[in-house]
């Protein structure tokens, strides 16, 4: 009969965010005929028994488990991939899947210089401008803010005028408040956080502290929570392997002070195998 | 095809000392200054900056700029600029001035190639501190806006590949909203501002086999407001630079008073580039050359200046 403890690492390693390998190798690579017999028995979340007398494994949870196996494997490539074509491929996938927050991500925290490269990279992998396939699939209200953000090529440089970044810190104030209209309806909310640069907006923002838009640091926290969904594992993976060579460092000291805990730690928690080592290794560079 | 001529082989050094003499003393030997700058391109203008920086010490555009005056002097600053800053520069003066300007901008955003219209991007923050966008955003309102900062911000796929069948259904959103069927101006602005050129140019085709005359003939006669006639030149400016800037040649020397504003603009930025087309077409609507009406409209070293940058040898 199997260990409650091995019993334990199997589950874990069946349900979980990436498949840790070396349990699996350990454990079920070690049992007989009688011992994996009796786990399915003894599980029936992934094993039903059959009307023709056999314990028949779960589509949906063989699906799962190939999705997770895959996990690792989608970290080393997005890791190794030239940032231009990874974020170009992320684009693509986020704008079939209508994930525009993906494409807000990109679009807001890459340099200019970055988002110019996954420009160029889109015309070669795919034969069309960023811009026209963003403008060609979003239909509805996000589209002006969309295309203006992946077509930003914002100035970078130091110069910044306090006034005109208070008068525009009032003018979204008043556009936020204003229930008649979604505020990026607004075409001067759109000109202001489309083409101002970013140190403009950062004291745009200071002059208006009460806007918050979704940090990293929320995404990474929704990721790590034992509810988490696919889309929120997925942004996990992407956030930790696009940052991990440039705030990583940054993003763990802020996860460490709101949530009390250390990213490397809740990662350990939370993930399996390679897939868990890959991510660790990514966080750890930042330290 | 260009219209500068250039020698065989140049000294940048040589022509650096050429103009630091011609700048010297009394007055200015401004035949000099036509005759070496007149008769070369981009590359070596840019090594005899570099030359000159070297030698004197000193930037060789200032210099000029403190010796020469009127039409002369603005031709020649723009002239000797690396094409990216001078686009820049003629963006940043439209995008602060009064309305007629816009279509600098459309020009620049339409007519340039992708990396062209990037580096004049570079050059904008480099020498501002701002980004075009930035300023071209702030300055206009409404669907106006939205067409020249779209316009302004697209990276073009730049290869030939086209939809044939995407080219009828947008030439049809183009065409509705010609005929006054459809007020959608967001479709319109999405079309012209991300879509290759290549497919812009299959679908204004697709336009004309269906509708019979071409999406620039629908659209002439007098434009309601700013964004149609942004659009139309806009669609000028990417179906047929040429004839556009023919068009806006003619218009210019026939005006009263003469825009040489426009005149230089146009001279000095495709001189370079398709200025012999742009003289051949400009011959043929106006029956008489180019050169001819410089010549009547124009004046003093300026004259000779277009002149030179039109290719004329005998002056």
């Amino acid at each position: 009969m199997a260990l409650p403890g091995d019993l334990d690492a199997l589950t874990k390693a069946f349900s979980g965010f990436g498949v840790d390998e070396n349990s699996i190798i350990s454990i079920l690579g070690k049992w007989h005929p009688e011992q994996r017999k009796s786990f399915r028995k003894g599980f029936p979340q992934f094993f039903r028994e059959d009307k023709r007398l056999f314990e028949r494994w779960d589509e949906r949870h063989i699906a799962f488990l190939e999705h997770e196996f895959l996990r690792f494997k989608n970290a080393m490539v997005l890791w190794t991939l030239h940032p231009w074509e990874r974020d170009a491929r992320l684009a693509k996938e986020a704008l079939a899947k209508g994930d525009y927050d993906i494409l807000v991500e990109i679009a807001c925290t890459r340099s200019s210089e970055e988002l110019l490269g996954a420009r160029r990279a889109y015309h070669s992998l795919f034969d069309h401008s960023i811009e026209e396939d963003v403008a060609y699939s979003v239909n509805d209200s996000n589209r002006n803010l969309l295309v203006a953000l992946v077509s930003s090529y914002r100035y970078e440089g130091a110069r910044v005028n306090e006034e005109i970044a208070e008068t525009e810190a009032k003018t979204l104030s008043e556009a936020i408040k204003n229930a008649e209209k979604r505020p990026i309806e607004n075409e001067e909310v759109v000109r202001i956080i489309t083409t101002r640069s970013k140190l403009h907006l950062k004291a745009v923002f200071n002059y208006y502290k009460e806007i918050s838009g979704t940090t990293t640091e929320e995404i990474l926290a929704s990721a790590l929570k034992g509810s988490a969904d696919e889309k929120n594992k997925q942004a996990l993976t992407r956030v930790i392997v696009t940052q991990a060579d440039s705030y990583m460092k940054e993003i763990s000291e802020e996860y460490h002070k709101q949530h009390g805990v250390s990213l490397s730690q809740k990662i350990e928690e939370t993930t399996n195998g390679n897939y868990k080592d890959f991510l660790l290794t990514l966080v750890a560079r930042g330290d | 095809m260009a219209t500068i001529t250039v020698p065989d082989h140049t000294s940048p050094v040589e022509d650096a000392e050429n103009l630091r003499k011609a700048c010297e003393g009394w007055g200015t030997n401004e035949n000099t200054i036509v005759s070496i700058l007149g008769h070369r391109n981009a590359v070596q203008r840019k090594q005899i900056r570099q030359a000159y920086e070297e030698i004197y010490q000193e930037d060789l555009i200032k210099r000029l700029e403190s010796e020469l005056k009127g039409e002369f002097e603005k031709a020649v600053y723009r002239w000797i600029l690396d094409p990216a800053d001078r686009d820049a520069i003629l963006a940043h003066v439209a995008a602060r001035n009064a309305k007629s300007d816009n279509r600098t901008i459309i020009e620049i955003a339409c007519i340039r190639s992708p990396e062209e219209l990037l580096a004049a991007k570079r050059a904008y923050h480099f020498r501002y501190k701002h980004s075009l966008e930035e300023d071209v955003a702030s300055r206009t309102t409404g669907d106006f806006r939205k067409l020249l900062v779209a316009l302004v911000s697209t990276y073009r796929y730049d290869g030939d590949e086209v939809d044939v069948s995407l080219a009828g259904s947008e030439a049809k959103i183009l065409h509705n909203m010609i005929e006054g069927k459809s007020f959608n101006h967001e479709e319109v602005i999405r079309i012209l501002s991300t879509r290759s050129k290549a497919q812009l140019n299959a679908t204004f085709n697709r336009y004309k086999d269906t509708h019979g005359a071409s999406i620039t003939k629908s659209l002439s006669g007098n434009p309601a407001d700013e964004f149609s006639e942004a659009l139309c030149i806009a669609i000028q400016c990417i179906r047929s630079p040429q004839k556009y800037f023919e068009k806006v040649l003619r218009n210019a020397i026939n005006k009263v008073g003469t825009d040489e504003d426009a005149i230089t603009r146009v001279i000095v930025t495709r001189a370079e580039k398709d200025l012999k087309d742009i003289k051949d077409l400009y011959h043929k609507r106006n029956n008489a050359s180019l050169e001819h009406a410089i010549s009547k409209d124009t004046s003093g070293d300026y004259k000779i200046f277009l002149l030179t940058l039109l290719g004329c040898e005998e002056l």
